[in-house]
């Protein structure tokens, strides 16, 4: 009886299942040695500017001049920071309400055609390259821009204008998941009062979905602050603070881009590339914990 | 103002912006075809790029971006479904799982330059691989990989539960019943996002400009021995993508035609993703009946 309980946990079916569970959790290790090994090597190499060279945090974060091949070289990366949040804000500004109206439009407006026509829609608008993007913006938006504004087309309109094309269907598609998972009888005793659709829209449906519409305008100034190529192509890479929307400026991205390619390794300027690095991917940290905040708050 | 004219007009301005949307996507395909297609020819999609003289191709390019995307999807389809599959079916809720959960989330919304520069650093440097298409695959895995996870998780859970019990009561084990009953029943879903997320590593650029390099080597296309340097099919060998060429002419390009050449090559990847997006939709439904020997697909 006994040798024949432990002959049968050696049974075809038994090795196949252990094989399998182990393979399974090997990819789930892997993941997580990905995300370690990533974070210790951009650190690593990111903090080497702080600990080797004699720039300090706050010289590097407040810094307003940058000029790494200078006689005294000095890395104050306060221009690209602010270029970064400045097209990250501008685009949002500018997706946000057209995204939310296309949201509306699919789930309350005209449910069943609207999405028909807007899936996919937002399907091909996500899944078309950031370069071709920005291939458009050279060779569209910047004349526009040249023709109608002071200035060379070049610039942070140009960048948040081609940002928040690219940011639409990532706040489309949440706004629209949180729209339509809304349960049906708080809009139904909003109608039964007597109010009227957009009493509705503004009064009940946006005000409970706000938390979970924030989130993918979030997830979407995510993408923002880290795309690199199209920002990169239309903004003109001017290492100042700009005074105005058409006035050439640079990215962190941007800079790492062009930068990356043109510098020794293990080299000052090289170095403060990498912390640039660091801070972007601190900032998809602060992302991720807004989202998080912002889903934890869509709960209740 | 009447609540019904306030009504109207918030209509109005909704459908406007919709439809706004709409436009924009249908004018921005609108242009890139009309511009590029004109430049369009079977010599530029086979013929070598030039340095400063006009009339350069793609070829190269092209293919190094059909190369690398095969080479990413090996590595990744089998880890992320392996990773999906442990997500979906075996995590139990809890600490651990919600910490991996955050992993896949961390990882898949990284920008793609930072990606570039951990291959860079890590692939490239560190296990001297060079700039490659193997460094390039193992980056785009980077990149890739969470997609997967996702994809699989998502296909596996809308399952329905029944399937699952019903292959319990046969006294099926765990992995007969996710190999032979889920396995199939998911496979659709999972081949429709293995071709949209294809699209994306298709198009991808900054996470391959410090990996798998920025140039092309002379590649002899009579030579099909994966060692030889000159050999198309060397996964050693420094490879330029469509993308990055796109990028890369319009940054710093000299030919004279350099705006054709990029409106061109823009076409070729449109299209391209326009046909990865029909042929998840056809695939699925196709392998849905297959399978299923019913019409219906979700």
């Amino acid at each position: 009886m006994r040798g024949k309980l432990k002959q049968s946990r050696f049974e075809k079916h038994h090795i196949e299942d252990f094989i399998g569970r182990s393979y399974m959790s090997f990819c789930v290790l892997l993941l997580v040695v990905i995300i370690i090994s990533m974070v210790y090597f951009v650190a690593s190499k990111g903090v080497s500017t702080f600990i080797s060279g004699d720039v300090t945090v706050s010289q590097f974060l407040f810094g307003t001049k940058w000029s790494p091949e200078a006689e005294t070289p000095s890395f104050g990366a306060f221009p690209f920071i602010a270029g970064s949040f400045l097209v990250t804000f501008l685009a949002a500004l500018i997706a946000s309400p057209l995204s939310i109206c296309a949201a509306l439009f699919m789930t309350e407006i005209v449910p069943g055609w609207g999405k028909k026509l807007l899936q996919p829609v937002i399907e091909l608008l996500s899944g078309i390259p950031s370069v071709v993007y920005g291939f458009i913006g050279l060779s569209v938006i910047v004349p526009f821009l040249r023709n109608t504004f002071p200035g060379q087309g070049i610039g942070v309109a140009a960048g948040a204008l081609v940002l928040s094309v690219m940011i639409l269907p990532t706040i489309t598609s949440v706004a629209a998941d949180a729209l339509s998972s809304l349960p049906q009888n708080l809009k139904e005793s909003s109608f039964a009062l007597g109010a009227t659709r957009w009493q509705t829209i503004s009064r009940v449906i946006i005000p409970t979905t706000l938390p979970a519409i924030m989130t993918g305008v979030v997830l979407g100034m995510a993408r923002a602050f880290g795309e690199a190529l199209a920002v990169q192509m239309v903004i003109g890479n001017a290492p100042f603070i700009p005074r105005s929307l058409f006035e050439s400026a640079s990215t962190l991205t941007s800079v790492i881009t062009l930068g990356m390619g043109n510098t020794t390794m293990g080299s000052a300027h090289n170095n403060a590339l990498w912390s640039m690095a660091l801070v972007l991917m601190l900032m998809t940290f602060v992302f991720i914990f807004l989202v998080r905040l912002l889903e934890r708050r869509n709960k209740i | 103002m009447k609540p019904r004219t306030v009504d109207k007009i918030a209509t109005g301005v909704i459908v406007f912006f919709a439809l706004l949307i709409v436009g924009i996507l249908l004018s921005l395909l609108g242009y890139i075809l009309m511009r590029g297609l004109s430049h369009l020819s079977l010599d530029f999609l086979f013929s070598a790029p030039q340095k400063i003289r006009a009339g350069g191709g793609v070829g190269p390019q092209l293919f190094n971006s059909i190369y690398l995307l095969l080479l990413t999807l090996l590595i990744t389809v089998p880890l992320g479904l392996g990773a999906g599959i442990y997500m979906a079916e075996y995590a139990r809720p809890g600490r651990i799982t919600g910490f991996i959960r955050l992993i896949v989330e961390v990882l898949s919304s990284f920008p793609s330059i930072v990606v570039g520069l951990f291959g860079l650093l890590l692939i490239v440097n560190y296990f001297n691989l060079g700039f490659s298409l193997v460094s390039g695959a193992l980056a785009l895995t980077v990149f890739n990989l969470p997609l997967m996870v996702r994809i699989t998780e998502q296909a596996f859970r809308t399952v329905p539960k029944q399937q699952k019990e019903a292959g319990f009561a046969l006294g099926l084990s765990k992995w007969k019943i996710v190999t032979s009953v889920l396995f199939p029943v998911a496979l659709p879903t999972i081949i429709t996002g293995t071709i949209l997320s294809a699209g994306r590593v298709f198009g991808e650029a900054a996470a391959l400009m410090f990996t798998a390099g920025m140039s092309s080597p002379r590649l002899n296309f009579h030579n099909w021995n994966p060692l030889s340097p000159t050999s198309p099919l060397n996964p050693f060998r420094p490879a330029e993508t469509l993308a990055v060429h796109i990028w890369k002419i319009n940054s710093e390009g000299l030919a004279p035609d350099a705006a054709q050449i990029a409106a061109g090559a823009s076409a070729v990847l449109v299209i391209t993703i326009l046909v990865f997006n029909l042929a998840a939709r056809f695939f699925g439904r196709y392998i849905y009946r297959k399978l299923t020997a019913s019409k219906r697909m979700n």
